[in-house]
């Protein structure tokens, strides 16, 4: 028998955590890690950005309008992604703009994340009139498109770093309270929940000591999936002007600047696109890599 | 066998699935022939490889599974040289399949007329879809569903367990096969229908030369309905012969076992002895006895590789230890 | 259930933070006086339930009150951009299932080869661009580079074509304009597939779950096993049954369709109704923003709705 081999067997044999597991599992699988490793190096450069980023991101200089980036000629490693209509250097501002879309989207997500949990598991546990509450709420929010539901918050509350994360806090916790409720409504049948209320623990002990534990996991794999949707939500806001506004640097907002010089200018646009694509992908990636450390049964691969 | 040319010849079946563990050999090295109007019982637990060996004759284990080895002849033909195309026109025309479920066999989207009807197009047997539609209505009358032309437009969650499952035969049998594989069409059916089903199958055995193979795990619907059987364990044939004798006289530990779990009808009383232990890991045997582990006649000799080996006129045992068996 | 929708879109506009009528008169320097004739105008002065009653009824009449910016009713505004909009809709659906449909068969019937990996990279690239990006890479190739199709608008200058229907794909067959016709699936292409393929790759991936679980069933061996074409076993036997779930999907995603018109819409220029909602948040349209967001929610929900009566058409375990 091979040492791996032997030692798959022990760990049958010692109970393991079950988050220990779902951590190896997800540290085998190589796209996931890379994927993660990804979103680690934006979420570093997010928070150096006063420190990495070479240039300030609002400073223009008329002179360097359009300057194209390194590889092209005319290009010079000062600048190395070039700059943009006001000669801003691309680089500095996508730095500082993974800032922005970071810092909204693990808002958003946190926030959501709790209150979807929280009233996920009330509506869960409680039944009754308080599931009817928040199933209502929830279905009613559901009956609109997210970003026709996001667009026409930010229409109403005007543009803004806060509006944004209430607008779309405002619809990204039903997500979280479904998956939670669902979880909830599983694990309130379960013997360990009956031993608990026997043994005469309350209900908040219970839902918060017994229950959560179970319902956090499916929420983590929940919370990141949704997290790739709200960076291009919110990178969709600032396209049409409705996100943080000039001259703090978003992604969305860098695509819209470059539409005007499309045929001058092609990377203005092209380079802060490829930022969202390359940190969404990432996102997705390790989201499908957490939901198959947690559930191997159902995504074997 | 006294037959001189049977229906259908299996030698040296093996037929593999990939695992996280390894291969697993779900049947490995069946050997069995199966003659025109004959009824040949295959009983074994589930896992033994007996739904697979048949699944493996009619070509359709599914991939990543795949046959090692061996060779399947039908009518003198090996299969399993044959293209896929040249299968399938004999899936259905020459055998068929009838499923222990039919409520999740047949397709819920689609009436019961419209998958009677498509089989016999799919065979060239009728010369319009009108005159298929006759046929599939005089089907249904032949396995006993009433008002069939009726019937023919009704999803199959509109018939009654009893009744779909005579018309899930009536599909199978819709292109007139030469053999049918019946995997434990009656498990799912209470006492009095099970008998109705049955009936059917042997009145369909007697008149038209049908070959049945009938795969379940009730050695009391075997004993009953079949000339001979064949028992299967981990992948193995591990006994065979005519069904009286093999009840009356097994020479394998297993079926003795297998015989001693049945509830007794004459004496309810009688308990009912399980055989303990568990069947071998299929992605981890050695060549050896698979029954050893379990077997209160294993002796050190059981470790060397065991043949299935004649004894006497039509019996077969893969027991070295067969005449101790009482 | 729409009554909940348009007590959301009514308290979305009332209850959050910022005053419309500051914002509306940011520009100007308004006396307080002007503040409360506009206040008095727009009945922002009474109680709350009143508000919502005369919201709801006007609503149900159809009247949403007139559009500052158009000096127009807002409901003839809408109704005059709303079938170049419904026209890219349905289009960019259409490209979404062509394209979901075979590829996520594809990707089932061929489970975890090569092929079915290729295919699910490719969605999940798919469903991680950002539509308005994605639309602007495919200007920059196909209309600035190659030069094959144009860079937005939904008709050339030079066609002219009555309008009937308001759908230019209708009129121009109308009229018998073939050019015409050309002409217009040209302009469609683009803000089509910029729509259309983060949503095929969504809803293949849907597909192919749900066409691999179908062809794991018993009736799809069965099907094989009475020696069917595999045509027919795949097309018939198990894609109607796989379908059945993607319907629901499908109408979810024709609803974030709406959605994405607003960007799409305003990426290439198309004379529709989102980007006339883009418009008049800037405008500070106000009531033409709310009618329009009821508008795309009662859309939705109906949606839902038709979605569930083609589930019970396509399911006959359902149907009575």
């Amino acid at each position: 028998m091979s040492a791996r081999f032997v030692a798959a067997s022990e760990s049958e044999l010692r109970p393991v955590s079950p988050l220990r597991l779902a951590l190896a599992r997800f540290v085998a699988n190589r796209t996931a890690l890379a994927s993660a490793g990804v979103i680690l190096a934006f979420l570093l450069l997010a928070l150096a950005a006063p420190w990495v980023a070479p240039h300030d991101p609002a400073e223009a200089d008329l002179f360097r309008r359009l300057q194209p980036p390194v590889w092209s000629a005319g290009g010079e490693w000062a600048f190395a992604l070039g700059c943009d209509g006001l000669g801003r250097d691309i680089l500095s501002r996508l730095i500082w703009g993974a800032r922005i879309s970071l810092f909204i989207a693990l808002m958003v997500i946190g926030l959501a994340a709790v209150i979807g949990t929280l009233s996920g598991l009330a509506a869960g546990y409680f039944r009754g009139w308080v599931d009817t509450l928040v199933s209502r709420l929830v279905d009613t929010l559901l009956g609109f498109p997210y970003l026709v539901f996001a667009i026409g918050l930010m229409a109403m509350m005007g543009p803004g770093l806060h509006n944004i994360v209430l607008a779309l806090v405002y619809k990204e916790w039903v997500f979280t309270c479904r998956v939670a409720r669902g979880e909830t409504l599983a694990a309130r049948e379960q013997d360990y929940v009956e031993a608990a209320r026997a043994l005469g623990c309350g209900p908040g002990h219970i839902m918060l000591r017994e229950i959560l534990p179970n319902v956090l996991s499916p929420v983590l794999v929940v919370a990141t999936f949704r997290m790739a949707y709200v960076i291009i939500l919110e990178a969709s806001l600032s396209f049409l002007g409705l996100g943080v506004q000039p001259p703090t640097p978003s992604w969305g907002a860098m695509v819209a600047d470059g539409r005007d010089f499309l045929v001058d200018a092609w990377w203005v646009s092209t380079i802060p696109g490829l930022a969202i694509l390359a940190l969404v992908l990432a996102i997705n990636l390790a989201s499908q890599g957490l939901r198959d450390a947690f559930d191997p049964r159902l995504h074997p691969s | 066998m006294t037959m001189a040319e049977p229906l259908l010849a299996v030698r040296g079946l093996r037929t593999v699935f990939p695992t996280r563990r390894g291969l697993l050999a779900a049947c490995d090295g069946v050997d069995l022939q199966l003659a025109a109007g004959e009824a040949l019982g295959v009983v074994g637990e589930s896992g033994s490889g007996k739904s697979v060996t048949f699944l493996s004759v009619l070509g359709l284990i599914r991939p990543p599974g795949r046959i090692d080895a061996g060779e399947i002849l039908f009518e003198g033909r090996n299969l399993i040289r044959l293209p896929a195309a040249a299968l399938r026109t004999l899936r259905g025309r020459a055998m068929a399949l009838a499923m222990q479920d039919s409520l999740s066999a047949l397709n819920p989207a689609l009436t019961i007329g419209t998958q009677i009807v498509e089989t016999i197009l799919a065979h060239g047997l009728a010369r319009s879809r009108a005159a298929a539609r006759d046929r599939a209505v005089e089907l249904l009358h032949c396995v006993g569903i009433p008002s069939p032309d009726r019937r023919l437009n009704d999803y199959p969650h509109q018939f009654s367990g009893g009744m779909r499952q005579r018309a899930m035969i009536a599909i199978a049998l819709a292109a007139e096969p030469k053999l049918l594989v019946a995997d434990e069409p009656t498990t799912a059916l209470d006492v009095t229908i099970r008998a109705q089903v049955l009936d059917l199958i042997d009145r369909l055995r007697r008149e038209r030369g049908l070959a049945v193979a009938l795969i379940t795990h009730d050695l009391g619907v075997v004993a009953e309905r079949c000339d001979r059987v064949m028992v299967m364990y981990a992948g193995q044939v591990v006994e065979e012969g005519p069904t009286a004798e093999v009840i009356a006289r097994p020479r394998h530990p297993y079926t003795r076992g297998l015989l001693a779990s049945l509830p007794s009808l004459e004496d309810p009383d009688r308990p009912i002895d399980a055989i303990p232990g568990q069947v071998p890991d299929l992605t981890h045997v050695d060549a050896g006895c698979r029954f050893r582990n379990r077997c209160p006649l294993a002796v050190e000799l059981c470790m060397q590789p065991v043949e299935l080996r004649a004894l006497g006129a039509n019996r077969l045992s893969r027991c070295i230890r067969a005449e101790a068996v009482a | 259930m729409l009554l909940g929708v348009s007590a959301i879109v009514f308290l979305m506009i009332t209850l959050t933070p910022g005053d419309p009528v500051e914002i509306m008169l940011a520009d100007q320097r308004a006396t307080p006086e002007q503040v409360a004739a506009l206040r008095r105008d727009l009945g922002l002065d009474r109680p709350l339930v009143e508000r919502f009653l005369v919201f709801l009824g006007n609503a149900l009449r159809g009247d949403f009150g007139i559009s500052f910016f158009h000096r127009r009713p807002v409901w003839d505004v809408i109704a005059e951009r709303l079938p170049a909009t419904i026209e890219l809709t349905l289009f960019s659906l259409l490209v979404a299932v062509l394209v979901a449909i075979p590829l996520g068969v594809i990707a089932a019937v061929k489970r975890d080869t090569w092929l079915d990996r290729a295919l699910s990279a490719a969605s999940l690239f798919g469903v991680s661009l950002p539509g308005f990006w994605f639309g602007i890479l495919l200007i920059l190739l196909f209309a600035v580079e190659l030069r094959l199709l144009p860079v937005g608008g939904r008709i050339g200058f030079g066609f002219d074509v009555l309008r009937i229907t308001g759908f230019l794909l209708v009129d121009t067959l109308l009229a018998g304009d073939i050019a015409a016709l050309r002409n217009v699936l040209t302009h469609l292409m683009l803000p089509a597939i910029t729509l259309g393929l983060p949503t095929a790759a969504l809803l293949a991936r849907v597909i192919r779950s749900s066409m691999a679980e179908v062809l794991a069933s018993d009736y799809v061996l069965f099907a094989e096993a009475k020696g069917l074409p595999r045509r027919r076993v795949l097309l018939l036997h198990a894609l109607k049954n796989a379908l059945i779930p993607t319907v629901t999907v499908t109408a979810i995603e024709t609803g974030q369709l709406l959605g994405g018109n607003m960007i799409v819409e305003t990426v290439f220029g198309w004379p529709g109704l989102g980007r006339l909602v883009v418009e008049s948040i800037f405008a500070r349209n106000y009531p033409l923003v709310q009618a329009a967001v009821l508008l795309y929610a009662v859309t939705y929900v109906m949606l839902n709705f038709a979605a569930d009566l083609l589930y019970t058409a396509l399911n006959p375990k359902v149907r009575l």
